[in-house]
Formats: structure tokens, sequence, C-alpha cells
């Protein structure tokens, strides 16, 4: 069962695209690969005030993840707590977590020619902290959500 | 081991306080002040990291090989680099005087030393950037008020309705400041946004008013007459505490809400129904009388209007409103120790005429486009150096061909800046600064309702042989035999001279990387607010006494700007919330994110010239001889008589690869508006510029590879 869940409210956030870089600052990532990515959709009139909102994007860190099978070396893993990550020292860059997902979320880190995604933080989270993109979220508009069974 | 260092984010002015994780001499992590910002940083605060992985920065002392700007340059040691300026500097004054150098900043906090040490050499002639920002408010604030914009603070957070004109504060963004807004909006506060496009803070607004290019003055006459016949204003305020009501009732008779309306193209009935609010909201309405406010020819007389209109409010020195700026004497406390107050004040007029042939401009940093006149016409006397400290005139002012003209009357050129500048490729000289993750600044008092003592602490050594602003002044200044005025040697011993009097050590920063100089937000009463205005009446001066003694007009009859003609459009810039004008766009992770500006233009517009979204254009200024390329991005949400572009773009400096080239440069485009200065409000009109628009050639008309 998945533990954890990043919640934008929209209303709040202001599209300045923090929370990509303190992503990458934290993992210390070169230009290319983003973790996490805010878009809008272009602006509409709504009564007199022309208006879109900000939608933020991680990795979905998924029941049944489908990069995790495609993945040759075992090298994508999924925690107890659902966090899905990849463990840099068995990947091998090959990608193929990337095409498997639905979405492409993978991304291939230039620097050390292997996959980078988002793990929410994990050794922050183990450390009693949150992500790097809710701590510092320019107007605390990013909540690192703890899910609950009923 | 982790270690915390205090510091406060270089990224931009808004300076918001940071705390910096170190592990064995690396930084780690870099977060917005906990205790102030809750974490919060923006992007570029955690790309202060990017910067400082950079090598596209001035990484030691250089000297000029070659012509100006042609950037063939001398590496050499801060020995000989500032042995050769103290020279150069010994031979000029010598000649000339010590009134002919000039030294520019980018204001802030710790302009201290650079100010210190002009004055030491005995010339007047400090300044700054500010007349393509905010001298036009501050002037129109010290004739309403009699103290000047920093002395005036507004407690968003606790509004009910907030009025902005084109103070795009969501983009142009203080952490704290934006989370005052959103907070006020999350309690349920108004916001009325008024602008020439839509903006992000627009987004978030409960009105959005799209005003014809150049009105904002118009508009603002309109709601001081709607205001003032619905009687939806204080009276009582008005009666004890100003002087020229009635006058200003006079004056404002003609301009009624559907005349404005009319004139700024908005809908009469959202004025009205903003009329009602604003009645409903008072006092706890905050009219944000602007910040960058260098773009029309009555720009200072919007900006004045704006102070007005808070005063009809009632705002002042309540929760929810403006509240006077409180420094160490309001706690009861001895302040620090400036450098500035050891150095005799030059006796010498100022070459820009701020004083003397302009009373009503505050001497303390002139106005820095009249010294391009002085040196054009070597009146009052002649000018021989210009030191500009974080300050980039050629990416600040328009039109820079027009600048560098000027500037080569000059005999030296001098740029201390921790990137390269425009001005410092053309300068003879560039000392480079360290980064501010690199660096220690000196201690600076935060005025506001609850006064702070900040200092900068830094994170890391530096990476290359760079050197911080109080050394660099402290060792030009003994250089010159001027060293009694910089007594330390290390920023310890500064630290510890500034705080003596105060009786506040530097260990009690350790633990919040700040030191309160009061418990709580210190809000005076109504009597003792009325002390602190320092107008000629003693009152707020609707009509203004000092201005009157120069016959200068307080209240000035509002003249409609011509619209352009076909194919031109009025040029408008602006900031997003990922760059810092200039400074920042050669940031690896900053440039990531957005490489180049595009030009806004209106939909039908571009239409009517064939462009599609996407397409190059070709924008060309109004004498014809400036131009440059840029992408279209077409939108309804901006006025039609106006193209917008982001500023900072279209830098040309060899050295930084990512920027060099990128995008589009609004001020380059500005030909003709460099003395185009409000004599008045001190402000430039950035925005009266217009530029003619076409499909570019470099749209390909044919495929020929497969
Ligand atoms: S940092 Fe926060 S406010 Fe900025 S874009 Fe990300 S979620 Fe939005
Ligand atoms: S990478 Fe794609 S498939 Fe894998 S967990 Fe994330 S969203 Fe799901
Ligand atoms: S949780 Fe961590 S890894 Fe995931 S997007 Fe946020 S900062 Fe990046
Ligand atoms: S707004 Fe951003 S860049 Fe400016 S000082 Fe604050 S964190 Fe730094």
């Amino acid at each position: 069962m998945n533990k954890y869940q990043i919640h934008l409210n929209s209303k709040r956030c202001i599209g300045c695209h923090g929370c990509e870089v303190h992503c990458k600052t934290n993992k210390g990532l070169p230009p290319g690969p983003m973790l996490c990515e805010i878009s809008h959709e272009p602006l509409r009139s709504a009564r007199g005030v022309p208006r879109t909102e900000f939608r933020f994007r991680s990795c979905y860190h998924c029941e049944d993840p489908q990069c995790l099978p495609a993945c040759p070396t075992g090298a994508m893993r999924k925690r107890e707590d659902g966090i899905v990550f990849v463990e840099q020292e068995t990947c091998i860059g090959c990608m193929a977590c990337q095409q498997a997902c639905p979405w492409g979320i993978p991304q291939l880190n230039p620097a050390s020619g292997k996959a980078v995604k988002c793990d929410y933080c994990r050794e922050r989270v183990d450390r009693g902290l949150k992500p790097a993109c809710v701590t510092k979220c320019a107007t605390h508009a990013l909540r690192f959500v703890r899910l609950v069974e009923f | 081991m982790v270690e915390t260092v205090w510091s406060v984010c270089g990224m931009c002015t808004a300076r918001c306080p940071i705390r910096v994780e170190v592990e064995g001499g690396v930084i780690t992590w870099i977060e917005g002040n906990p205790h102030l910002l809750g974490g919060a940083l923006c992007a570029r605060g955690s790309a202060g990291l990017a910067l400082l992985a950079d090598d596209e920065r001035p990484r030691q002392p250089l000297l000029r090989k070659g012509g100006r700007g042609e950037g063939r340059w001398q590496p050499v040691s801060w020995d000989i680099a500032l042995d050769q300026v103290a020279e150069r500097l010994q031979a000029i004054i010598a000649k000339d005087g010590a009134r002919s150098t000039i030294m520019s900043c980018r204001g802030g906090p710790f302009v201290d030393p650079a100010k210190a040490f002009i004055q030491a050499l005995g010339s007047p002639n400090f300044t700054n950037h500010d007349s393509a920002c905010g001298r036009n408010v501050h002037h129109a604030s010290l004739s309403v008020y009699g103290v000047g914009r920093p002395d005036l603070t507004y407690d968003i957070k606790n509004a009910r309705h907030l009025v902005l004109f084109g103070r795009n504060l969501l983009e142009s963004m203080k952490i704290g400041e934006a989370n005052q807004v959103l907070d006020m909006l999350d309690a349920g506060g108004r916001l009325t946004y008024v602008d020439v496009r839509q903006t992000v803070t627009g987004l978030k607004a409960s009105r959005f008013l799209m005003v014809r290019p150049g009105t904002d003055y118009a508009l603002t006459l309109g709601l001081l007459h709607g205001l003032i016949k619905a009687g939806a204003y204080d009276a009582e305020f008005v009666r004890r505490h100003t002087v020229g009501f009635d006058e200003l009732a006079a004056f404002v008779e003609p301009y009624t809400l559907d005349w404005a309306a009319q004139e700024c193209g908005v809908k009469a009935k959202s004025l009205k129904e903003l009329i009602d609010e604003l009645g409903a909201d008072r006092p706890r309405v905050i009219f944000h009388p602007g910040w960058m406010l260098a773009r029309y020819r009555d720009s200072f007389y919007a900006s004045r209007n704006l102070h007005l209109l808070n005063v009809l409010m009632g705002n002042l020195e309540i929760k929810g409103g403006q509240i006077f700026a409180k420094g160490a004497k309001d706690c009861g406390r001895k302040g620090i120790r400036n450098l500035t107050d050891l150095v005799p004040k030059p006796e010498e007029r100022r070459a820009d005429g701020a004083g003397w042939k302009y009373p009503h401009f505050d001497k303390g940093p002139g106005i820095f486009p009249l010294f391009y006149e002085a040196m054009a016409t070597g009146e009052p006397y002649p000018l021989k150096a210009l030191f500009c400290y974080r300050h980039d005139p050629l990416t600040c002012f328009p039109d820079p061909g027009a600048q560098k003209r000027r500037l080569d009357t000059l005999e030296l050129l001098v740029s201390i800046d921790t990137h390269y500048s425009e001005f410092g490729w053309y300068s003879d000289v560039i000392l480079p600064e360290s980064p501010y993750l690199e660096r220690d600044c000196q201690v600076a008092v935060q005025k506001g309702p609850k006064p702070r003592l900040i200092y900068r602490q830094r994170a890391a050594e530096p990476r290359h042989d760079t050197r911080p602003g109080w050394w660099i002044f402290q060792q030009l200044a003994s250089r010159l035999g001027l060293g009694q005025y910089f007594p330390y040697s290390t920023i310890e011993e500064l630290w510890a001279w500034q705080l003596e009097p105060t009786g506040i050590k530097i260990g009690d920063f350790a633990a919040q990387g700040f030191v309160d100089l009061a418990d709580k937000p210190i809000l005076d009463d109504r009597e003792s607010m009325a002390r602190r205005l320092a107008t000629p009446s003693g009152k707020i001066e609707l009509v203004s006494g000092k201005l009157a003694a120069q016959g200068i007009e307080s209240l000035r009859p509002y003249e409609s700007p011509p619209k352009p003609p076909a194919g031109s459009f009025r040029l408008v810039f602006g900031r997003s919330a990922v760059n810092t004008h200039g400074h920042t766009i050669n940031n690896p992770l900053l440039h990531e994110l957005l490489p180049a500006n595009r030009l806004w233009i209106n939909k039908r517009a571009a239409a009517g010239l064939g462009v599609a979204d996407g397409d190059w254009l070709e924008v060309i200024s109004q004498d014809g001889a400036a131009r440059g390329q840029i992408q279209a991005k077409v939108t309804e949400f901006i006025h039609p008589e106006a193209v917008y572009c982001l500023h900072g773009f279209g830098r040309q400096v060899p050295l930084q690869s990512r920027a060099c080239n990128a995008g589009m440069s609004d001020q380059k485009l500005q030909t003709g508006l460099l003395l185009d200065l409000d004599r008045v409000g001190g402000g430039l009109c950035l925005c009266e510029g217009l530029v003619t628009v076409r499909r570019s050639d470099r749209n390909g008309k044919r495929e020929v590879e497969l």
C-alpha cells in the first residue's frame, strides 16, 4: 500500500518553477532531467478574468508500476511504503523503464548515464523530513500527505 | 557533520533570509530561513548552487587589453589590479579633482563600504539604478509624507483589499510578500489588478482591469473622483492629518469614473463596483504605490495619486494598512555603526544636479542618467571615472549605444560584480566580487514594523580568485591613504565595530540568523504617527508645499497618450519569477527553465500582421537604428496597443555561452529614451518608446531538405 502522496494547492501555486529547481539541486542534477514538472493550460477568460491553474506532476509511485518489471537489472525497486526508486548502483541506463512507464517519467541523467526519477526524496523522508520540493515550495502550496486506509 | 550557515539570498534584490547547510566545506542545501519563511525559496534561490559551480563568470581580476568592449582581457593578481586602479584614480584626482569620480550601486542593505569609499575620496557623486526603477515612487512619497518609499511598509496579510497597478508582485517576487498576498486571499481578501496584460498576479485577482497602456494616471484620477463623490473615504482622517483636500477635490471634478473607464478602455460598471468595495473594505485597503514605475511621462503623478488614494482610505499605521518602518531608535536602542558616518560629507555639488539644480530630488543617490548629461556637456564639471558596483547601467538604462558614446568620454571604468555584466564587458577593469554564498557582508538594519539586524555569512570558500566588497573597498582606500575610514582588516573586526554601541554580539545571530530589535510589531497611535510626517506643513500634503516652492504642480492635468500608428506598438517589459533582469540569465539551471524571452502580441494585432504564434519577428526601434529578433507569443490577454517582453535577455557577452544573443533586449530598442527623464519624479520613461513589428525573414518559406 502506498503511504505518501504530494498534493498541490493550486490556489496558492504561482508557477514559479521553484520546486523543479529545488528538486534538481537536492539531487545534484545537471540541465536535462526534471523530476517534477509545473504546467498549465493556456489562459482562458472566466468572468472577465483570464485564468489558468498550475498543475504539479512528479512520479505517481503506482500501486502496480509498469516501469518495475521492465527493468532488466532489478534496479527499479518499490519499497514497503510504496516509494518507487532507481537503485543507482544497479542501473545500466538502458531506459527500458522510461519506455514502459505510461507517462515516460524516468529520465536519463547525462552526468551519470543512469536513469533518475522522483523517489519522494526517500533519504529525507527516512530522516523524518519532507521532500525537497515540498519543504522549499515558494508559497507553501505543496503538501506531503500520508495516506491512511479507512 | 552538517553545519548551519545563516545568510541572505543574493539571486535578486529581494534578499530573502536563507539557511544554508554545509558538509565538509560543500554546500548541500539552501532553504528559506525557517524562522521567517518556513523554508520557502524560489527557483533562483536554489539555483544559487549552479551560480557557484559555473565557470562562466570572472574568476580573477581582469585588465582590458584591446579597445573597450573588444573582450580581450589580461588576468592579473589582486595586488596588480588594485594598484593599477588606485594609481589611475590618483592621477585623475590630481588633475580633475575627486568630484570627477562616480560610484553607482544597485542599492540595498550592503552598500555602506562602497558609499563610504566614494565619500572618502571626496566625491559627492554616489548614485544607483533607481531612476529605471522606483525613483518616481520615492519622490512621490517624499512629496506626500515627507518620508521616502523605504519608510513605509505594507501589512498586506491583514488587508481586506489590495489594489495593484502593474505591480506584478507574484512574479517580481519577494518570498515573504508573495506569501502575504496569498494569505490575504486565503482569508477572503480581495485583489484588484490593473495592467496592460495578464500576469501570474492577475491570475489570482478578484478583478482584472486590462487598461490601455499609458492610462494609469487617468484611472487613479477617476478613482479619486469616485471615492470623493461617493463619500467612500475617511473624512475624519483627511480633516485631521492632511492639507490640500479641497484643492484635490476641485481638481478631480472633471475626471469622472465614466471618463476614466472610457479613457482606460475598461467597463464603468467594474469601476463603480470597485468604489463600493473600497468604501466597504476601508481602512484595510492598500493601494500599492508601485515599485518599478519608470514607465510613462506621468508615472510620478500616477504614483502620487496612489499615495493619495491610500490617504483617502485612512490606512496609515493600522493593521492591514501602511505601517511606518521602525528602526533601532523606535525600539529604544542604539543603532549600529556605519562606515559612512565616519567620513566627512563632501561639500561639492553633485554633478547630476540633485539637491541644487533639482532641489526636489533626494540627493542620497541622485539620478544616474543625469550624469550622462553631465558627461556630454562637461557641465557642471568634467567627469572622469565611473565605478559600477553590482550595477549594470548598460542593461538597466535605455539605449546602450548612446550610453557607450558618453562612457567614452571617461578615462576609467571599473566594474565590481560577480558576473560579466554588459558594463563589465565594456569597462577597463573587472574586480570580481565573490558570489553571495562565498562572501560575508556587514551587519545591516532591516527597518520595518518589527525591525531587525541581518548579516550575511559565507557558506563556502571562494572557488576562484574573487573577493568580498568590504575587502575590495578597504584595500582601495588604504592604497589611496584613506585607510582610517575603514577601521578593520577582517569581517569579524568589522562586525564587532559595527555592533559595539548596540550591546549585541555577532554570536547572538547564531540562533536564527538575525536579531530582532523589538518583540512585536510597533504600531504608533495616530498622534505619534503624525510626528513622523516630515513635510513643510507637518501634515500629509495632498498638495505638496515643497513642490509648490519649486513652482512644480502637484496635480497635473491629464494628457491622453497618443495611439500608436498602425504596425507600431508601445514596447513594455517585465519580470518572471525565474530570472532577475540580466543577472541570472546565464545561470545553467535557470537558463534551462527559460532560455529566451518571447514577444507577447495581441491576437488581433498579430492577425493583422500575418503573424502566428511562434513565428520569428523583427522588432525595429522608433528611429530605425536598432533591431531585434524574437519569437511571437500570440495572446488575447495583452492590450492591442502594446507588445511585451521579459527584460534582461539579448545579452551580448561572448563568455556567457548560454545567454549570449539569446532572446531580445528591450533596452537596446529604447533608442532616444536615455534622457527622456521625468524632471519632477526622477524616473525614466521606459514605456514611452514605440517599435514596429513585422514577420522576420528568418521564418523559412521552403523545405529544401528531405
Ligand atoms: S515552488 Fe510551489 S508555488 Fe512555485 S511552482 Fe512549485 S508548487 Fe508552485
Ligand atoms: S515511473 Fe511511471 S510506471 Fe513507474 S511508478 Fe512512476 S509513474 Fe508509475
Ligand atoms: S519528492 Fe523529491 S524527488 Fe520527487 S519531485 Fe519532489 S524533490 Fe524531486
Ligand atoms: S525572491 Fe528568490 S531570488 Fe529573490 S531573494 Fe528571495 S529567494 Fe532569492
